[in-house]
């Protein structure tokens, strides 16, 4: 990993994989909707509302996936002192929340004509709106100790420690509906098979890659423009300096 | 052994520190963090009359009575365990049909009887097309047809 880092070094890999990972997740994630919306049967007794599924699911990977990769930052920001580290949990942080946010939205929608309320204070949306929380802290605490410059644009320890400790709430979302008597329906793909039938399964596959695709086009824009911010941060200091 | 040898070592200890806590709480949490009561539950540890709970489980099949009135209806719910007799007076969601899963708030009067004062349909897990489940849909007229 300390090949990388050089920002140079990883500008070099970045610059064209942020184009490829936007462009073809667009595309895989167009496709898996307009499949889910249009190719699909209805589900026997959900009726139309099983199409939010196609969004719901990718959505709630993401921001799972997201603090997940918080959190293998903080570490290595922590242990390695890797200087991209820092980087790439702010870089995560957005649109780690937007993603959970969506997951909420979606899910409260859905929920409405299926379960007949739109939110329930049941183990599995507690525990989500809990990680929606950990984000908005995480992206204050960064930030507040975002250094620029010479700094590299890294985020303090204590934020680094925060991801750690927030990733406590991950395998909480994961096994809330097996731990728990709630609302929300336990784990429909395990790994014994799926209980979706595959007449309805099959595009989630392509929004569920298309949206992780564009999920990394996305971090790799924020960790440049964070690196580029840097640069014209350290260009001025040193202006300044004369 | 090198400093960041050191970090690591601490990094994972107070991990794994944290996880045991995490793990402790939720299953110190067990019962307080449910969403509902079970049939089974509520005849293993006894729920007085009164008190507001949500009680949990299947429909059973064959129970769901309508009365004259049009909104109440009375029906049996049961985890496999126990079955609870309740009742409710007003709009069910769409999806709250026999043998399908529901999730009642309300209490329980002096003869055992569940108050419900709302009803939720859970949902589970299975997701398949209508086909398969021997019923039809009609696109344009919107009814769903049971194949017999």
């Amino acid at each position: 990993m300390h090949r990388f880092a050089n920002p140079a070094r990883f500008l070099k890999i970045a610059r064209p994989l942020t184009g490829w990972l936007f462009w073809s997740g667009l595309v895989l994630l167009l496709a898996g909707c307009a499949c889910g919306l249009f190719l699909t049967p209805a589900d026997y007794l959900q009726g139309q509302t099983v199409r939010i599924l196609y969004i719901h699911v990718p959505a709630a990977w993401l921001g799972m996936a997201g603090w997940t990769g918080i959190a293998v930052s903080a570490l290595m920001q922590l242990v390695w002192r890797h200087p991209l580290a820092a980087v790439a949990g702010r870089a995560i942080a957005a649109p780690g929340a937007l993603f959970t946010a969506i997951c909420l939205a979606t899910g409260s929608i859905w929920g409405r004509p299926t379960w007949g309320t739109w939110w329930e204070w049941d183990g599995r949306m507690t525990s989500m709106l809990v990680l929606l929380f950990l984000y908005l802290g995480y992206i204050a605490l960064a930030n507040a100790s975002a250094r620029q410059g010479a700094g590299q644009g890294g985020v303090s320890n204590v934020t680094a420690i925060f991801g750690l400790v927030g990733a406590i709430n991950i395998p909480i979302i994961n096994r809330s509906v097996v731990w728990w008597n709630s609302l929300h329906q336990g784990p429909s793909i395990t790994l014994r098979g799926s209980s979706i039938d595959m007449a309805l399964l099959w595009p989630l596959g392509l929004t569920l890659l298309g949206f992780s695709l564009w999920f990394g086009a996305i971090v790799l824009m924020r960790m440049r423009a964070i690196l580029a911010q840097n640069k014209v941060e350290a260009r001025m200091q040193r202006l300044a300096r004369g | 052994m090198k400093a960041k040898h050191q970090r690591l070592i601490l990094a994972l200890v107070a991990l794994a520190a944290l996880i045991g806590a995490g793990l402790l709480a939720a299953s110190a949490l067990k019962d307080e963090a449910a969403y509902f009561y079970a049939p089974g539950d509520v005849k293993a540890k006894g729920v007085e009359p009164g008190k507001a709970i949500r009680l949990g489980g299947m429909v059973v099949k064959g129970s769901l009575k309508r009365a004259a009135d049009g909104v109440t209806m009375s029906f049996d719910v049961t985890d496999g365990k126990a079955t609870v007799p309740a009742t409710f007076s007003g709009i069910a969601p769409d999806l709250f049909k026999e043998g399908s899963g529901v999730v009642a708030e309300g209490s329980f009067d002096a003869k055992g009887t569940f108050i419900a004062t709302n009803l939720l349909a859970k949902h589970d897990e299975r997701y398949m097309p209508r086909e398969l489940e021997g019923m039809s849909y009609n696109e344009t007229t919107r009814v769903l047809q049971v194949d017999q």
